[in-house]
């Protein structure tokens, strides 16, 4: 093994988090939706590809800042969360959890094809003036992209935390998740909470959509790219954690820096699910799940 | 039981041939069918779609000069197929193709395409032109009905490895030390294992071979490690998103080699890339297919693929030089017939000049073009060169890169 100094192992860290917050953020929007509808969201990573595009086009067509283009499609990919459970996931899957399972994969499928065929193939990225801006910490050189995204990251999970916790509708959420039938007994619309969640998880992928665009790329599969990871996440950090999804996040993205400077970018994606295997082996509630 | 029932096959022949009929009486020269096959879907659709491109542009011009003269001016007609970036997709379409009694196969891209493609064709002697699939093994399988007038893998490679020799002694050699990033895939390692076979028999050390997966979804620790063994020259062989994150994560943390030198790279010689990160993409070196700058016909059709709001990828002229390929063939066969076909492919030589490559007279050996080749292009003043071979070149290499 090839010993580094310790500002590069520093650095390794650092962006490891930096990565690592982003990762939490796509997580933290399956882990809610999993752990109030009880169901494994296949869509999630098309949903994350169409929050691309819609920054992509925010930039282009309306030459938003992606920054800014979080204003807009963070209530617009609320409306679609909502609208997208209200009436395609709950009528298709006539209470049956299973065919949930199949009804998001095949949006998944349709989604990825719809992007494909207005945008082809093409891999399209935005280029924005700090894209190459970076922020110094002593001899480390941070992308500065990056670092905003880390600080939006933990500021959206606060707000989530803070909807959830504080809010009815927040104790309503968790009701439902608690006990579907307890929480339709007392007066809470069940179903309403549930279009209400799946609208707030498919609005934190809007936000980092956003966070992604001026850092990376996107083409119509690129949301796979971060999903593999998001389920990881998910089960480390037990699902329906908040707390969970942000931690994990953070872990893995350390995890897969780390191993990627030791091992190699191919060996360290290894790491990721070896972690995905050990923790349903050990602990399959995750770091923070509730039991089951 | 079907003794006395008219197979399908036969009715369908019956009733093609009755609508034929006053086709044959009429002036206009029946259409020749050219299959073009191209991945439109799936992971390598934007090659695909540029391929597709590159043989609508051939079809378009022969079509309206006059078509194939030896068949008395005889329009040709696309028969498209989606290989679906799979290579039971490219089968299935050159079944469908030769259902539909296509004269000869244009295309496939990738390499597992082409091959299996062009096994399919031989079934029914059908000419298959290869436009891009790299691969050596697609020309020796000993399948008469298979051309490429491209380069193959293994001429591209020692091409690579000579001109940088010859580019390192030029500028006075400046470059000794080597790091290699490449992906993980086919592709990428093969690649990745020839450099540290050849280089250093070339007197380059190589300090050391990084590999990532595709999709990466970050390069900063490859570029940690690049700066920590500091090389004088890096060689990165990915597909395009992986390479312009990698050459950003580069340009952002200052790291600043005498020469970034690729082989047969996705971005590198992409006008997109240029286009979109012209910082990133200053100076970068590539060896891959690329037309001949010379030639006139080259800057119109580059003309025409960018007034449709298009980049300039290898892609098309390669198409459509191997559409002109068939056309060509057509001409000296004088029928639309397969066997013709295919023993006219064999014997093109210099007097193919329709195509708009960089390479010298035409002679097929085993259906391989010998004088195929890939030639070196640098990324200068926003604009896409070719450095090398210097008979070809339409300007001097930048190496090494000045200081900032």
């Amino acid at each position: 093994m090839r010993s580094y100094p310790p500002e590069i192992i520093g650095e390794a860290v650092l962006n490891g988090l930096l990565t690592g917050a982003i990762y939490g953020l796509v997580a933290l929007g399956l882990t809610l939706v999993y752990g109030v509808l009880h169901i494994i969201n296949f869509a999630h990573g098309a949903l994350l590809t169409l929050a691309m595009y819609a920054a992509f086009v925010a930039w282009k067509v309306f030459g938003l800042d992606p920054y800014v283009a979080i204003l807009p499609l963070v209530p617009l990919f609320f409306a679609l969360g909502y609208g997208v459970q209200r009436l395609v996931i709950m009528p298709a899957s006539k209470g049956e959890d299973s065919n949930i399972l199949l009804v998001t994969l095949g949006l998944s499928i349709v989604i990825e094809n719809v992007m494909l065929a207005i945008f082809r193939s093409d891999t399209l990225s935005v280029q924005v003036p700090y894209a190459m801006e970076v922020v110094e910490l002593g001899p480390m050189l941070l992308g500065f992209p990056r670092v905003v995204g880390f600080g939006v990251a933990f500021l959206v999970a606060a707000v989530l935390f803070v909807i959830l916790t504080m809010t009815d509708t927040g104790r309503a959420i968790r009701a439902v998740a608690k006990e579907r039938t307890g929480a339709a007994l007392v007066g809470i619309d069940v179903k309403h909470i549930y279009a209400v969640t799946f609208g707030i998880g498919t609005a934190c992928l809007a936000v980092a959509a956003c966070l992604l665009l001026p850092f990376f790329y996107v083409n119509p599969r690129v949301g796979n790219a971060f999903v593999l990871v998001a389920f990881t996440i998910v089960v480390l950090g037990g699902m329906g954690s908040v707390p969970g999804a942000l931690l994990g996040g953070l872990f893995i993205g350390v995890m897969e820096s780390l191993s990627g400077l030791y091992f190699g970018e191919s060996l360290g994606q290894i790491g990721i699910f070896l972690i995905f295997i050990l923790v349903l082996l050990f602990r399959p509630t995750g770091l923070f799940g509730a039991k089951a | 039981m079907t003794a006395f029932s008219p197979s399908r096959r036969t009715v369908l022949l019956g009733a093609a041939a009755a609508l034929a009929a006053p086709r044959i009486a009429g002036a206009q020269p029946a259409a020749v069918k050219l299959g073009i096959l191209q991945p439109v879907t799936g992971a390598l659709a934007q090659d695909g779609e540029y391929g597709r491109l590159g043989a609508e542009l051939a079809i378009n011009e022969i079509n309206s000069t006059g078509g194939i003269r030896a068949l008395g001016g005889a329009r040709i007609e696309m028969v498209f197929g989606d290989a679906r970036s799979n290579p039971e997709g490219g089968t299935a379409e050159v079944e469908r193709m030769n259902s539909e009694g296509v004269v000869a196969v244009v295309g496939g891209f990738a390499s597992p395409i082409c091959l299996a493609a062009s096994q399919a064709a031989s079934r029914y002697d059908l000419p298959y032109v290869v436009d891009v699939g790299v691969a050596d093994t697609i020309v020796t399988r000993g399948l008469r009905n298979t051309f490429r007038f491209g380069p193959g893998f293994g001429k591209v490679t020692s091409g690579a490895l000579d001109n940088l020799v010859k580019i390192n002694e030029a500028a006075g050699k400046p470059a000794r030390t080597v790091v290699v990033v490449h992906e993980d895939g086919l592709f990428g390692s093969g690649m990745a294992r020839l450099m540290q076979n050849e280089l250093p028999k070339r007197g380059f050390e190589v300090l050391e071979t990084i590999s990532h997966p595709t999709p990466a979804r970050d390069m900063s620790n490859v570029a940690l490690r690049i700066r920590a063994l500091n090389p004088d020259l890096i060689i990165p062989s990915s597909y395009y998103a992986e390479f312009v994150l990698l050459s950003q994560t580069l340009q952002q943390r200052r790291i600043r080699p005498k020469g970034i030198y690729c082989v047969l790279n996705g971005a590198a010689s992409n006008f997109r890339f240029v286009r979109e990160f012209p910082q990133a993409a200053n100076l970068v070196m590539d060896v891959n297919h690329w037309a001949d700058p010379r030639k006139p016909k080259t800057a119109e059709l580059r003309r025409a693929v960018e007034a449709q709001n298009r980049f300039w990828l290898y892609n098309t002229p390669l198409n459509y030089s191997a559409v002109m390929l068939v056309a060509d063939a057509l001409e000296r066969a004088g029928r639309a017939d397969r066997a013709a076909v295919i023993d006219a492919l064999g014997k093109t030589d210099g007097s193919f000049t329709r195509h708009i490559m960089p390479y010298g007279p035409t002679r097929f050996e085993n259906g391989q073009n010998q004088a195929a080749q890939a030639v070196n292009t640098q990324v200068i003043n926003n604009d896409i060169k070719v450095i090398f071979p210097e008979e070809f070149a339409d300007a001097r290499p930048v190496f090494p890169w000045p200081a900032n």
